[in-house]
């Protein structure tokens, strides 16, 4: 029953921090959305260790893997940010969105990169 | 009985503040508010026997937001909801695709058959962890060493602003590179 408990706390991190990745427009806060979720897949990991199969120690190793997963989105997310304010001076992920297929707010929001150093 | 109390306080805690970090008009308070979750979700991991991991998840956290705390500040939109401003895009779209997702997890939480443990854990789980990692699991020891290497190169590559043309010119021909600040090797 508590594994159950477990599980509905991890789904409904992840559910929260979905809605944040999809819902902010602020590159900082859909970084929290993203790390809301990964600390949803340590929860699931540890709880699954403990009542599936605590004599093996894999879902600890997963748990690792996780911590370690949050740390490199963190780091790689702000260096991202960073490198996207100094190059176009935009801090918002709809002004980044050259990519995207269809004309939308993030065609006027560039001014070319490494023009200005 | 103690042990379910706690972890319901701390699930309820964990989903209101991480809900509360979306909701809060400032995104310093938002930093905070994912702290508090972050801090309920490692007494969780803590309530399950995962001492050393579950110390591990709660002083990461608090390190890593006081690093967002400075970033915070830094590409702050909204300080301490001086000026209140909505800074989302498809907010009805984004919480009906949040509900379905929870729906679907929730039903497959519920309805799946769940194997029972086969056995007790061990005296000492941060011990088996270390030994895994030790022995059978070491390419995943390995793998996060080297990802993590990779992602100290990487980040500092990108969040500096002097790339090698500002270095060497404009054709990198330039005998010696042009930097604020002399030295390194051979100079």
């Amino acid at each position: 029953m508590m594994l159950e408990a477990y599980l509905l706390l991890a789904a409904a991190l992840f559910s929260v921090g979905l809605f944040g990745a999809l819902s902010q427009q602020s590159v900082v806060m859909v970084m929290m959305g993203l790390e809301l979720m990964v600390n949803a897949v340590i929860v699931t990991a540890a709880a699954l260790w403990l009542y599936t199969s605590p004599q093996s120690p894999d879902g600890q190793v997963l748990v690792l893997v996780a911590v370690t997963a949050m740390a490199v989105e963190m780091a790689m997310g702000f260096a991202v940010t960073t490198a996207l304010f100094r190059a176009r001076d935009v801090d918002m992920v709809d002004m980044a969105a050259d990519l995207a297929d269809r004309g939308g707010p993030g065609d006027h929001g560039g001014h070319g990169g490494g023009g200005e150093r | 009985m103690t042990e379910t109390v706690v972890f319901a306080v701390c699930a309820v805690g964990a989903v209101a503040s991480g809900a509360a970090v979306f909701a809060v008009d400032s995104m310093a308070r938002a930093t905070f508010a994912l702290l508090a979750s972050f801090l309920f979700t490692g007494t969780a991991v803590l309530l399950l026997g995962l001492s050393y991991l579950g110390v591990l998840v709660v002083l990461m956290m608090v390190m890593e937001m006081m690093v967002m705390a400075v970033f915070m500040v830094m590409y702050m939109m909204n300080p301490a909801g001086l000026m209140p401003m909505s800074m989302v895009h498809n907010r009805n779209g984004a919480l009906a695709v949040s509900a379905g997702v929870f729906l679907l997890l929730a039903a497959g939480v519920v309805l799946v058959p769940w194997p029972e443990a086969g056995g007790a854990p061990p005296a000492d789980p941060a011990f088996a962890l270390g030994e895994a990692v030790m022995g059978r699991h070491m390419l995943v020891m390995m793998l996060v060493g080297m990802v993590l290497f990779a992602t100290m190169v990487a980040a500092t590559v990108l969040a500096t602003s002097r790339g090698r043309y500002d270095r060497y010119g404009d054709d990198l021909r330039r005998e010696h590179p042009d930097d604020p600040i002399g030295g390194g090797l051979g100079r």
